[in-house]
């Protein structure tokens, strides 16, 4: 369960505050709002890549605005994916592991299941270099999702994926969200990706951020 | 443009063959069996090497915070690091043989004598072909996106963790061409160097000085062979810097 309380930011001539919401266990919440409104600063600031200036935010009741990124146990999936150009897929997927000291065996095992999961086994000696948009997305969200983080922060996952491979996503994101019970916060532009995958949606218009139900304001 | 653009090309290799017919295989030979060549040869490795590694060592973290993070006074940074590539050569060596003549210059002095012996030519060389290596650093660290460092941080890293697992193998072919970049051009280096180190044979010889010392005496030909076996040396350089392969776009920067 994540929680923000109060929480404000200030970036330049940039302001948001009064930013108060609560995701609860296995809930999926998404995130609107235009281009400019402080979603990815707020995806940021839960992450702890960036700090918030005032309020608090709450991972299971324990307060981490101070805490460091590493020590958040958040995942992270940014726009572009962002997979490690140096590594191949197996090594991406356990690189969070690695830095866990896990051991050997134990990494093997956890990058076969979480290639099953995103079914991606058949990439996991491509290097990142020719894999499609959609791979990328599956592997950046195995990633991610290895060291079974308490909540997932995505940032537009799909906005640059073809609509085949987007419905496929939306499939496996959907069967993620069964099978794992995921607490997931989701930034898109989209309202039809939001009604499929949202169980809350928070929307951040004009500097105020506000949860509607998910089949509320847009049906 | 076509023309202008074929005759720089036309100058650069005209340049080079023309050293070549100059000289014979023998004058080559002749030249490689005096001893003070030989130490030359040696000792331009050898510094040449040193100021390459202690340009890696200062320019990879300064690009990095370059690159990543703005602090105040950072576009005056900017500007200090430009002053080696602005100044004379000559200019430079002075600037450094009078910084050892001031007060704590001369202390250091009194302990460890720098001026006129073989460390004066790693300082001469290092003060200007660092700067060089800063530069590529700054443009490579910039180029690399900052997400995956994100990632690896949101994955369990620490900064010095995400810098060595995931920025540093990402800046193998930046640090390549630093390397080289530092090296050519500290064995070329010789206006600072003959006013900060002096010309002593089978002392502060480097290749540059032999070829200047072979003119003063009119030996044009020994001049000649050493300035080629400087040529192939920065030619090897070039040749396996291609080979490891460069970014296009920094080969467009540098």
């Amino acid at each position: 369960m994540i929680e923000c309380k109060k929480v404000a930011f200030e970036q330049g001539s940039f302001k948001l505050s009064g930013i108060d919401f609560k995701i609860g266990e296995g809930e999926y919440a998404v995130l609107m709002g235009q281009t400019g409104s402080g979603k990815t600063t707020l995806l940021e600031a839960i992450c702890g890549l960036r700090p918030i200036k005032s309020g608090s935010i709450l991972l299971d009741g324990q307060e981490i605005s101070n805490l460091k990124p590493a020590e958040r146990e958040i995942g992270y999936v940014p726009q572009d994916g962002a997979l490690f150009s140096t590594m191949n897929v197996a090594q991406n997927l356990g690189f969070g592991l690695k830095i866990r000291k896990w051991s050997k065996t134990q990494q093997v095992e956890r990058v076969k299941e979480l290639a099953d999961l995103l079914g991606i086994t058949h990439l996991v000696h491509r290097k990142i270099e020719g894999l499609s948009g959609g791979e990328r997305q599956r592997v950046a969200l195995g990633r991610a999702l290895s060291f079974y983080p308490r909540i997932i922060c995505l940032d537009e996952p799909l906005s640059a994926l073809d609509d085949k491979t987007k419905e496929d996503m939306y499939q496996l994101l959907l069967k993620l969200k069964l099978e794992l019970n995921i607490t997931a916060l989701h930034i898109s532009h989209s309202k039809s990706e939001a009604i499929k995958l949202g169980d809350k949606i928070l929307v951040i218009d004009e500097g105020v951020l506000k949860v509607e139900a998910s089949d509320s304001i847009w049906l | 443009m076509g023309i202008i653009g074929g005759t720089f090309i036309f100058l650069i290799i005209a340049m080079v063959l023309a050293d070549l017919t100059f000289t014979t295989p023998d004058d080559i030979f002749s030249v490689l069996q005096q001893k003070e060549i030989r130490y030359a040869i040696k000792l331009s490795m050898i510094t040449s090497t040193i100021t390459m590694f202690l340009s890696l060592l200062v320019s990879i973290p300064i690009g990095y915070v370059m690159a990543r993070y703005n602090f105040f006074g950072k576009r005056l940074l900017d500007a200090v690091l430009d002053i080696p590539i602005v100044l004379p050569p000559l200019v430079i060596g002075l600037s450094l043989l009078i910084l050892f003549q001031t007060a704590p210059g001369r202390f250091i002095e009194s302990h460890f004598r720098i001026t006129y012996t073989v460390y004066s030519i790693v300082i001469a060389q290092f003060m200007v072909a660092c700067v060089f290596a800063v530069r590529t650093m700054y443009v490579t660290f910039s180029q690399i996106n900052v997400r995956q460092e994100q990632v690896a941080l949101s994955l369990g890293c620490n900064k010095g963790q995400a810098f060595r697992y995931v920025v540093l193998p990402q800046a193998t072919n930046g640090i390549l061409t630093a390397a080289s970049l530092a090296w050519a051009r500290a064995l070329g280096e010789f206006g600072p160097i003959l006013i900060f180190s002096g010309a002593t044979r089978m002392r502060t010889e480097v290749l540059p000085t032999t070829v200047f010392l072979e003119m003063s005496v009119g030996n044009i030909e020994a001049a000649v062979a050493v300035s080629l076996i400087m040529i192939m040396a920065g030619f090897a350089v070039l040749v396996v810097l291609r080979y490891f392969g460069t970014e296009p776009s920094l080969k467009t920067i540098l």
